[in-house]
């Protein structure tokens, strides 16, 4: 790894709510509310926490899908938030995302050539028809499709497939950094496997970085190099995969760690477990001080009056809590 | 645990088809099985392979497109295509269901008191007054806080992890002797999903219940289960003791499976083990073993020939390769 891709400082978004023709906003669910962090070239970054945690809004907010409310992001060095239409355009080619559910992010009218084309139509508009469909063919060679396929459309192919159709759709303009939303939550087991070998494929082929949203720590740990906890739009933990596998340190982190249900009846049935009572809070009146006190079980009377910063420890890794 | 000697519900050569556009359709194939009070049964399969149609059948909920055969006996007594007059005075009283998605199961135009004390007017003939203690204690239960309160709710003032134990709470109203229960947490945030298993755990315990769970959760059915059938294309591969199956699985699709789960303690510097192929959309009449077509193991009498369940006190594989 070499170098910084992506810096993202104090990012916020805050939706108004409440807000009428003539009325200012009553107030706003801060889904997103001062998060920071850098990411290498060739880098994966997971990104966890429970729905409602703000870690889509994020995903889509560094992409500029969302507008954001506040703070800023560095992209090769350059301000990605300040770039006027025409330069954010141009920049969006080495950004690209993947969505949640592979068969509704595909438009069902066009072939699966078209639309795995359609990036390389609107930045290379230039390309002749045999060049592009070269281009197609090997994008879908690259994600295991077999590109006498491309005539097909999407209702023909199995959820695993629709979601390789959409990584070779992003993986076309040969972009630096994929934005992952939920990639295989939709698929089954088996499925699953088949598309994280695949991104780790092309992860380590290519020097991608990613940002692997997904509420599955299991999948997670198979693919990222660190992870950074959300919790109601705040960053709880962020650390280097193995030490926070092996050591979680926010309560949080232990929590969401030892609710996962293991694949081993004999370790599941020993292990002592974290349980946390409750729900999630809701975002639009998230608890004053540290924002998972309502939900921990080591909360005092500081966590409830003051909100701990998100500090480094010893290995280098990030917690916010008054008692790491 | 109490388990008495015989089955309270006993399936033998279950089959339910389907009828589409291209005909008859086979969703669950010659499928046998018997649960006992105090046992908790777990069937574990990926989309499509009939484990939710199972369930449906022993309701009597089969959509109108579809049509049973074989045989389901509760207590003794056949329910497969019985009058709904007869399967109105089993269900919800002695057998009862809780289903995946809590939004979609509770009827939004009633009260949550309403729906929960119906059964019980309907069922045991209470009068309201004591229908609705009845159901606050067991809201207590079920760990919802302020339940005399809150019964007075719409189901969408409550959150999703409060809705599935409404759900709960509903479906052991009349402390059932079998409980069906469809993916009951999937729709969960893991914190709420382990607060969920583990209720549910402890009150099918005490009420010395038989519980069939369906679920694609290899981690839920070790957390909760005895025993497991693994379901591939709505035929039984295999069907054993939780250690057994966890330990020393013998149906290469149930190893297969195991192995494509991420989990939290095994080798992240290779890929997952993978099963090439997708699930078989839907279970055909074709003859051989549905799984032939991804089996790695495949031979050619795999294809031809459909291998029947062989083994004994309770440890059976249908797979040419395992002997009997």
């Amino acid at each position: 790894m070499s170098g910084t891709l992506l810096s993202v400082r104090d990012l916020k978004v805050h939706f108004p709510i409440g807000r009428g023709f003539l009325t200012a906003a009553k107030s706003a669910v801060k889904a997103v509310d001062g998060i920071s962090f850098d990411l290498e070239r060739g880098e994966t970054l997971g990104i966890v926490g429970e729905s409602g945690c703000g870690k889509s809004t994020l995903g889509r907010a560094i992409l500029r899908l969302t507008k954001p409310t506040a703070g800023n992001v560095v992209w090769l060095g350059r301000d990605f938030f300040g770039l006027d239409n025409a330069s954010l355009r141009q920049a969006r080619r080495e950004l690209q995302i993947i969505f949640q559910d592979p068969l509704a992010s595909l438009d069902p009218r066009m072939t699966v050539g078209a639309i795995i084309a359609r990036p390389l139509k609107t930045f290379h508009p230039e390309l002749k028809k045999a060049e592009m469909d070269t281009r197609v063919k090997e994008a879908m060679a690259q994600v295991g499709l077999v590109p006498e396929m491309m005539r097909r459309y999407p209702h023909e192919f199995s959820g695993g497939q629709c979601q390789r159709i959409g990584i070779a759709r992003a993986m076309i303009l040969k972009p630096k950094l994929i934005v992952c939303d939920e990639p295989v939550s939709a698929l089954d087991v088996s499925i699953q496997a088949q598309i994280i070998n695949l991104l780790r494929k092309l992860q380590r082929e290519l020097g991608l970085s990613l940002l692997f949203i997904s509420h599955n720590l299991s999948v997670v740990r198979h693919i990222s190099h660190r992870v950074m906890v959300l919790y109601l739009g705040k960053i709880m933990e962020i650390a280097e995969r193995d030490a926070f596998y092996a050591n979680p340190m926010h309560p949080y982190s232990k929590a969401l760690l030892s609710a996962i249900p293991l694949p081993d009846p004999k370790a599941e049935r020993a292990r002592e477990r974290v349980m946390l009572q409750g729900d999630l809070p809701s975002p639009l009146n998230p608890p004053a001080g540290c924002r998972f006190c309502t939900r921990c079980p080591m909360a005092t009377d500081l966590c409830h009056s003051s909100e701990p910063p998100l500090a480094p420890r010893a290995d280098g890794r990030l917690v916010a809590c008054h008692f790491v | 645990m109490r388990q008495s000697a015989a089955p309270i519900l006993s399936a033998r050569a279950l089959c339910v088809d389907f009828k589409l556009e291209q005909g008859w359709v086979r969703a669950v194939d010659s499928v046998s099985f018997d649960v006992r009070r105090g046992e908790v049964l777990g069937i574990v399969g990926e989309s499509g392979s009939g484990k939710s149609q199972i369930l449906m059948a022993a309701m009597g909920l089969t959509a109108a497109n579809g049509r049973c055969s074989g045989s389901v006996t509760f207590e003794g007594e056949e329910v497969l295509n019985a009058a709904p007059e007869r399967l109105d005075r089993i269900r919800g009283s002695s057998m009862s269901m809780i289903f995946q998605d809590p939004m979609t199961s509770l009827n939004p135009y009633m009260r949550v008191v309403d729906q929960l004390t119906e059964v019980l007017v309907a069922h045991q003939g209470k009068s309201r007054a004591e229908a609705i203690d009845i159901a606050v204690e067991m809201l207590d239960r079920v760990r919802i806080p302020d339940a005399r309160r809150r019964i007075s709710l719409y189901p969408h003032e409550f959150s999703g992890g409060m809705r599935q134990r409404v759900m709960i709470a509903m479906a052991l109203l009349c402390r059932p002797a079998l409980l069906f229960a469809d993916e009951p947490t999937t729709a969960l945030d893991v914190t709420v999903q382990a607060q969920i298993l583990d209720l549910l755990n402890g009150l099918v315990r005490e009420l010395n219940a038989a519980v069939v769970i369906v679920t694609h959760d290899l981690g839920v059915i070790a957390r909760l289960c005895d025993r497991v059938i693994v379901l591939y294309g709505g035929r039984i591969m295999e069907e054993a003791p939780i250690e057994q199956l966890f330990g020393a699985p013998h149906h290469p699709y149930s190893q297969g499976l195991l192995a494509a789960t991420p989990r939290l303690d095994d080798d992240t510097a290779h890929d997952l083990r993978t099963i090439p192929g997708t699930p078989r959309a839907l279970a055909g009449q074709a003859s051989g073993c549905p799984f032939a077509p991804r089996c790695e193991r495949r031979m050619e009498r795999c294809m031809a020939e459909t291998p029947l369940l062989r083994g004994e006190h309770g440890r059976t594989a249908a797979c040419h390769l395992v002997a009997g």
